[in-house]
């Protein structure tokens, strides 16, 4: 019987790779055929790992090991996804330090595959999808599982989401460096990787709701709310955006079923909401179960959690247009885009009061615990980011900000401040939780790695503050004459300076991830650094006193 | 279930439930979030009233301000167009071989010149116009011209280009290519000479034959060159690809010719006199007559 399903499953792997060999035989194009390679190498790893797998003694081990019982709760899909995420973080890291010191000495291109036109996508997909959606599906494995008090459905399941969504990782980067693109923004990947990921996600919603739907506890944490909202909007934003028609089901290119304005708008409803609902809600979620376990204190206010979660995910899905400003959109669609925008900045700040004022009772933790110090940088960030934005939307700052730097200093605040900060954070409160370890190997790589980050992110942000509002003003500036003053070719050449700060920034923000790197590896050891702890010199109330009912002291003569 | 307690440190009720441990508070929404979330409603609504905004069936409400983008821009071009207005008519009446006897018109122009040149044509002669011997591009600085430069001479390069195809009147020369034509002892002693026509090597009674007998017909017996068939002058120290051994002999076995692209159709013709008057107030902007034969030029009445 055993030996029956085992040889189904080599046959059933055995048959996919003669599909994706085929495949890559008649492809249409080089990509296309790199793309079923990887496909058929996969297809190959997975029938020697059957064959391996298939134990006489039916004690099933090793790769695909299932949870050890129903009193334990369902661990392995997180470790992978949290090394997962640190291994993705470093090279999308690693990507962007490259492509900025490429476009501050751009004879680092190097043609065709490592120049930055394919490096670009790679660094945001990297950072995105790779980092942030690993941690993401980690987390949220793990807080839906602690805050339903059960064990995840579909355990086979959630092995396909975390494998499926690597496979897709893998896909999207080769395709970029092979310069397989349908060059849509943060949706570059090509329409046979996106059925693929959508196959992947309806998995993860199923997981996720299949979850919820066993839940041992009477709600629904609000964490859970936020993940849910993340993973549903996701998948209808993915869905829309991709609807493209290939040109061969051999070959990588697509076309798009939108064109012109219309593509825009979809293109930025998209990419908006990738922000709103992958980087904001999706990260809020993570905030709203690690903040509190890590400060041990209550959320602030279930209320405002309620009325911040129900207008943020209102507002948000309207306010892509403010990324067309200026253009073929209608003003009347922009006009819209713009005034949702500005409606919501209190809900973004619901989430970074409710986070912050958490800490009511236990701030001293800022002064001795570095995980809470990073959490509390995470949502200062966030914080000034969701202010920025709805700032940045306005038409008439909009027009010195849009096509500058100040768009890419904008989204790193978020993105290393927030996404950044908040991910270290819980990755170094699940290491040592899941791997059954005392605590981090050392508190003080933790501190290290935080101050690096921290200056890492305001070189990064500062410099690119400068470069974008001199890049507007040049660019609008005219002499007494009334022509313009600077050539465009001028105002890059103004930016070297603040390119190789930027580079500064983040080769500060790599040094803290390979910190973090390092510590985690030695955590995972077993390792326990010897180190002075995080604590202040002893202070005693009782003898931080003046003395009274006593004679005043006589010196002695 | 509703275990609800006062929680210690910050005196305010929990909600009731738990998960994991994790409680939440029962902290009434703070009021300054509130009113400032008011507040932006507020404007929201009293924004969509003043601009254009909600979609109808036919089209969409248009605000009570009546401002549009593609009013606005139509606005501000028609403000800039104005205050040039008088400055455009002047400068596309004037002939140009007169353009210079106006000082004050002719500041004007090289102004407007300037920003022409950043936007077409920095792409190959580079922002200060310096241009690229790797690439050929000439040098626009210099006093050293091949086709000329008083402004009638690069008022037409500018309008009909340099080896433009379709234009009849396009500046067009060709340097011949003489792989083969030479063994490398000969090749030498003729590079020896086009560098010695500058002073930079010394010359030999063979490579002075050849030169006689291969280059002189365009480049003059003394390789000064030849404006009227764009033929470079050799013998000055600026070099539009390079006055290395290599450059020098690679010109002459494989020559590689540039392309100016002709102006006129692309930019108006107002332009492309700003555009002269820019580039001959560079340095080597020449009066009139050193060149003798210059091809008729039309003067344009259309602004």
């Amino acid at each position: 019987m055993q030996a029956e399903t085992a040889l189904g499953r080599v046959g059933l792997w055995f048959l996919i790779m003669l599909a994706a060999l085929a495949a890559a035989v008649g492809a249409a194009d080089s990509g296309f055929a790199a793309h079923a390679t990887i496909i058929a190498l996969v297809a190959f790893v997975m029938i020697w790992m059957s064959a391996s797998r298939f134990d006489p003694v039916g004690k099933a081990q090793g790769f695909f090991q299932m949870p050890e019982g129903p009193s334990r709760y369902d661990d392995d899909p997180i470790r992978w996804g949290v090394i997962a995420t640190m291994f993705w973080g470093l090279a999308g890291l690693l990507a962007g330090v490259f492509i900025a010191s490429q476009l501050a000495f751009p004879w680092l291109n190097i043609e065709p595959y490592l120049n930055f036109g394919r490096l670009r996508p790679l660094h945001t997909s990297a950072v995105i999808f790779a980092f942030g959606g690993n941690a993401l599906l980690a987390t949220s494995f793990y807080v839906v599982q602690r805050t339903c008090r059960t064990q995840l459905a579909f355990p086979g399941l959630a092995r396909f989401v975390f494998w499926g969504y690597q496979l897709f990782i893998v896909l999207a980067a080769t395709g970029y460096l092979l310069g397989v693109t349908q060059s849509k923004e943060y949706a570059e990947p090509e329409w046979y990787v996106d059925l693929w990921l959508t196959i992947v996600w309806v998995a993860y919603f199923v997981v996720f709701v299949g979850t919820l739907a066993k839940r041992k506890e009477p709600h629904i944490y609000v964490a859970n709310w936020f993940y849910l909202a993340f993973i549903i909007t996701i998948a209808m934003l993915h869905i829309v955006n991709n609807l493209a028609v290939p040109v061969s089901f051999l070959g990588a290119k697509s076309y798009n079923a939108f064109a012109g304005v219309q593509d825009a708008l979809t293109q930025w409803w998209y990419g908006h909401n990738a922000v709103g609902f992958f980087l904001t809600a999706g990260f809020l979620a993570m905030m709203y179960y690690f903040v509190p376990k890590q400060a041990e204190r209550p959320v602030y206010s279930y209320r405002l959690s309620i009325i911040h979660f129900w207008s943020l995910i209102f507002l948000y899905i309207w306010a892509g247009p403010h990324h067309l400003h200026y253009t073929a959109l209608p003003d009347w669609a922009q006009t819209l885009g713009m005034v949702f925008s500005i409606m919501l900045w209190m809900p973004s700040w619901g989430g970074m009061i409710n986070g912050l004022m958490t800490l009511n009772g236990a701030w001293d933790k800022v002064r001795t615990d570095p995980i809470i110090r990073m959490m509390v940088m995470a949502l200062a960030f966030y914080g000034m980011s969701t202010f920025e934005g709805p700032m940045l939307s306005i038409k008439s700052v909009n027009s010195l900000s849009h096509y500058t730097d100040w768009t890419i200093g904008h989204v790193h605040s978020g993105a290393l401040g927030w996404n950044g900060m908040i991910t270290f954070a819980c990755m170094y409160f699940l290491v040592p939780r899941l791997w059954k370890r005392q605590r981090m190997y050392s508190l003080r790589m933790i501190n290290w790695h935080f101050w690096l980050a921290a200056l890492g992110i305001v070189f990064y942000a500062a410099s690119m503050w400068v470069a974008g509002i001199q890049q507007g003003l040049m660019w609008r500036e005219y002499g007494p004459d009334g022509y313009l003053v600077w050539s465009f070719a001028d105002s890059v050449a103004a930016m070297f300076p603040m390119y190789v700060m930027r580079t500064v920034g983040g080769l500060m923000y790599l040094g803290g991830a390979i910190i973090m790197t390092y510590n985690i590896w030695m955590t995972l050891a077993g390792k326990l650094r010897e180190e002075k702890p995080l604590r202040d010199a002893a202070y005693d109330p009782q003898a931080d006193r003046p003395i009274v009912n006593q004679p005043s002291a006589v010196p002695a003569e | 279930m509703a275990n609800k307690r006062i929680d210690e440190p910050t005196g305010v009720p929990t909600v009731g439930h738990e998960w994991d441990g994790i409680e939440e508070l029962d902290t009434p929404l703070p009021r300054w979030w509130l009113w400032t979330f008011y507040l932006t409603i507020v404007f929201a609504i009293g924004y969509v009233i003043a601009y254009p905004a909600w979609p109808m069936i036919d089209k969409a409400t248009e605000g009570v301000l009546g401002w549009s983008s593609r009013g606005q821009l139509a606005e501000e071009m028609s403000a800039a167009e104005q205050a040039r207005a008088t400055m455009r008519e002047r400068l596309a009446r004037v002939p140009i071989e007169r353009l210079e006897e106006d000082s004050e018109l002719m500041q004007q122009a090289v102004a407007g010149g300037a920003a022409a040149f950043r936007v077409n044509c920095v792409q190959c002669h580079g922002s200060g116009a310096g241009g690229n011997q790797e690439l050929g591009y000439p040098n626009l600085n210099d006093d050293d011209w091949l086709w000329g430069g008083d402004l009638k001479a690069i008022h037409y390069t500018l309008t009909h280009g340099i080896r433009q195809p379709g234009d009849d009147e396009t500046r067009t020369s060709q340097m011949p290519s003489f792989a083969g034509a030479f063994d490398s002892s000969q090749l030498d002693d003729l590079v020896d000479h086009v560098l010695s026509l500058s002073g930079k090597a010394d010359a030999s009674n063979a490579g002075a034959q050849l030169f006689a007998d291969n280059c002189a017909a365009c480049h003059g017996s003394k390789g000064t060159g030849n404006r009227e068939i764009g033929a470079p002058d050799l013998s000055d120290a600026i070099w539009l690809r390079g006055n290395s051994r290599d450059a020098i002999k690679h010109q002459i076995l494989e020559p590689r010719m540039g392309m100016m692209p002709k102006w006129e159709g692309r930019l108006n013709p107002v332009t492309i006199k700003m555009l002269a008057a820019y580039v001959h107030s560079l340095g080597g902007g020449e009066d009139f007559l050193e060149v003798a034969a210059d091809p008729e030029v039309k003067v344009d009445d259309q602004p």
